[in-house]
């Protein structure tokens, strides 16, 4: 069994974040693993965009090849879109509905219109939720958790436990506050 | 013993040059090989020389000498930086080594953060030492060693050449736990190796031209060499290296038929290859980066075999190889269910808000609104996106350092005013010994030299001349009075404009210094303190 993703999002978002923590659960449970990343000049509030790779067989490519994603996890709605020629049919999208507008002209009824044209897609207003929520830096973990039960292959406890694994060193309470993240995520997916 | 670590290609390097006993590694920050230094600076083993260079000439020699002296060194640079390295990398190979040396470059094809597509590969064979290019991230670590018993058996540098997409992807690699302590050697007594006068250098010459066959053999020898041949054949072969391979193994090429030679170390075995091709009824060349290989295998196998690549556009000519390139060319196709929706536009880096350089380009916009003849050479670093809207600010970027000697040609020329912008990591790089030449010339020429206090594109690194940049300039020669310090922060625009206008009406060189920290280092000092407070307070 193998599952690919496509991590996207706007350069500073946090979407490395989400890389790292399922790559540490992937890697307790001894799944192979490849995760492409983006550095340089593309982070510079740029696209950009990561490969997740997990299997539990042997994975060569570090790119995962067009129509072959099971699920884009994006932060930003227009870069979800962008990476659509990646998603196999039955695939799934979860992104994030709150635009980043660093742009001239952000196509803002064009976006919204093609998110809503996607049968499977689930679209969190992830800018309202931790605001309402009081975990503004903790987006990206609401969106992982939100996945999670898509993701296959981890428990949402294995991936809860990398959760406090790859916080812990920013201390107790930022693992608290993105725990609490993956919880309103994983009930928002169980929604859906 | 072993355990698993989750490391990124570069990593892996650093993990592999640490078993192996380096005593030192020299580098200039730059993508997508910073991560090899990082790694080993973060890992803090005492007694590792791990600080960064002024460049990778500095880094290359000041590596040479540590080789000199009988010790492990590596240096790592991108691949661009190889043109700086250049002159010390290819005497290397004459002067040889004592301690091992491994020279580690890193190639960025579809330049997703630089200025060219050039392939190292060709510098290794240039200098006609061998090269080892890894597939995968474990390969990476285990080549790093491997590249250092070669070195010392070979007595010549060896070349680790990799690409973005290796150095920047991260997988689960097999380390040895405990880190071996490797003897030193004696410190080279040799000078008729190491001088290289005419009379040692064309014995040396002589030497390193005999000794090629031999490496070639060991190219076909090492371990990571491998060929797989299809249970059920259909005839055709694929003669594949680095990335490229995983790849052809992600489509099943083997299953589907294709026999796979894998080509891990250069120079090309060419008995191998040929034997390969014999068996085969043509053969597809997968290469990540420039017609390297295909080149040299048409060579061998000669003008009439039925080989394709890049080359007969098999493959795309230029830019990265991806899985779907591989497919198409094996005569499979990976097909996109859906395509990108209409109105979906490009978003392209962008100086941060609040970045000093942008204050620097909105009063350099201003003042020369006044002079249309002006032309402003750039530099490399974050302030080239100083060419994009808003600013469209800057009229060339070549490469590290060119801005100040192009605009000194320029100068020359009668183009006035010529403005230079130039960061600071990149002038002690290579912007100094420019600006001797202006100074000498009394060339008219106003270098802005943007000093953010640390290298910023690369991700913050420490830049070489911090806090000596006024000492520096004036040392030079240029003018006291005409090295003049700025800080770029709106509130302070009149002041800057006012200042760049005197500049440029002065006729010779002067030097504006826009001085404020750059927004990223802040906030990560910042984030540090914060969580420092943090600690204390729950303790």
């Amino acid at each position: 069994m193998k599952k690919d993703i496509i991590l996207s999002g706007v350069g500073g978002q946090g979407i490395l974040s989400i890389a790292t923590i399922i790559g540490d659960a992937a890697t307790r449970a001894g799944l192979h693993l490849k995760q492409a990343e983006v550095h340089g000049m593309s982070q510079r509030g740029g696209e950009v965009e990561s490969c997740l790779r997990i299997s539990d067989s042997e994975i060569y490519s570090d790119l995962v090849p067009l129509g072959a994603a099971d699920l884009i996890l994006s932060l930003e709605p227009m870069e979800a879109l962008r990476y659509l020629p990646f998603l196999h049919e039955g695939g799934r999208v979860i992104t994030s509905s709150s635009p980043v507008r660093n742009i001239d002209a952000y196509p803002e009824e064009k976006v919204q219109a093609a998110l809503a044209g996607l049968g499977n897609a689930i679209v969190m207003d992830l800018d309202r939720i931790t605001r309402e929520q009081a975990i503004p830096k903790s987006a990206n973990v609401v969106l992982l958790g939100a996945a999670a039960e898509f993701i296959g292959l981890l428990t949402p406890e294995q991936i809860e436990q990398s959760i406090r694994n790859v916080f812990a060193p920013k201390g107790e309470k930022v693992v608290g506050m993105n725990l609490k993240a993956f919880e309103i995520g994983r009930e928002y997916g169980n929604r859906q | 013993m072993t355990q698993i670590k989750l490391l990124l290609g570069d990593e892996a390097i650093a993990e592999g040059a640490l078993q192996a006993g380096i005593r030192g590694v020299y580098a200039y920050p730059g993508t997508p090989s910073t991560e090899i230094t990082e790694y080993i600076q973060h890992a803090a083993v005492e007694g590792i020389h791990c600080t960064w260079s002024t460049n990778e000439k500095t880094a290359m020699e000041a590596a040479l000498g540590m080789s000199y002296a009988g010790c492990r060194s590596m240096v790592c640079m991108k691949h661009v930086g190889m043109n700086v390295a250049a002159d010390a990398f290819v005497n290397a190979a004459m002067t040889g080594v004592n301690g091992g040396l491994v020279v580690v470059a890193a190639d960025d094809p579809s330049m997703h953060s630089s200025q060219n597509e050039q392939d190292s590969r060709f510098y290794g064979k240039f200098a006609m030492i061998p090269i080892l290019e890894p597939s995968t991230q474990q390969e990476a670590y285990e080549m790093a060693g491997h590249a250092f018993a070669l070195s010392e058996q070979e007595q010549l540098p060896v070349l680790l050449r990799i690409t973005t997409r290796l150095a920047h992807s991260r997988a689960a690699v097999a380390i040895q736990t405990g880190r071996p302590t490797i003897p030193s050697r004696p410190a080279s007594d040799d000078p008729r190796s190491w001088v290289l006068l005419p009379a040692n250098a064309r014995r040396k010459n002589a030497a390193l031209t005999a000794k090629q066959p031999h490496l070639e053999q060991l190219s076909g020898e090492t371990p990571f060499f491998k060929v797989h041949w299809a249970e059920h054949g259909n005839g055709k072969g694929i003669i594949t290296c680095g990335t490229g391979y995983n790849y052809v193994m992600e489509n099943r090429a083997l299953q589907a038929g294709f026999h796979i030679l894998k080509i891990a170390q250069y120079p090309v075995p060419a008995g191998k290859v040929r034997e390969f091709a014999a068996k085969c009824s043509e053969v597809l060349i997968v290469e990540d980066g420039q017609p390297f290989l295909e080149e040299q295998v048409r060579g061998i196998v000669g003008g009439d075999y039925p080989l394709k690549g890049r080359l007969t556009g098999a493959l795309p000519r230029t830019g990265e190889l991806n899985p779907d390139h591989v497919a198409v060319a094996l005569g499979m196709k990976n097909a996109p269910v859906y395509g990108i929706p209409e109105g979906i536009v490009p978003r392209p880096p962008a100086l941060c808000q609040g970045c000093g350089h942008r204050d620097v380009y909105i009063a350099l916009n201003k003042v020369l609104a006044d002079y249309p003849s002006s032309r402003v050479f750039a530099d490399i670093g974050c302030y080239t996106l100083g060419a994009l809207p808003p600013f469209c600010a800057i009229d060339s970027c070549v490469d590290m350092g060119a801005s100040i000697t192009m605009a000194k040609g320029a100068a020359d020329a009668g183009l006035s005013p010529a403005v230079a912008v130039i960061g600071d990591s990149t002038f002690t790089h290579s912007g100094m010994t420019g600006l001797l030449d202006a100074v000498n010339d009394r060339s008219n020429i106003t270098v802005i030299l943007s000093d953010n206090l640390t290298t910023a594109m690369t991700g913050g690194q420490d830049s070489a001349g911090t806090g000596k940049f006024e000492a520096i300039c004036i040392a030079l020669g240029v003018e006291k009075e005409h090295v003049r310090v700025v800080v770029p922060l709106p509130r302070e625009m009149e002041r800057i404009t006012e200042t760049i206008r005197e500049e440029i009406e002065y006729n010779g060189v002067s030097v504006i210094i826009p001085r404020r920290e750059c927004m990223q280092t802040l906030a990560r000092k910042k984030r540090v303190e914060q969580s420092k407070r943090n600690e204390e307070a729950t303790k």
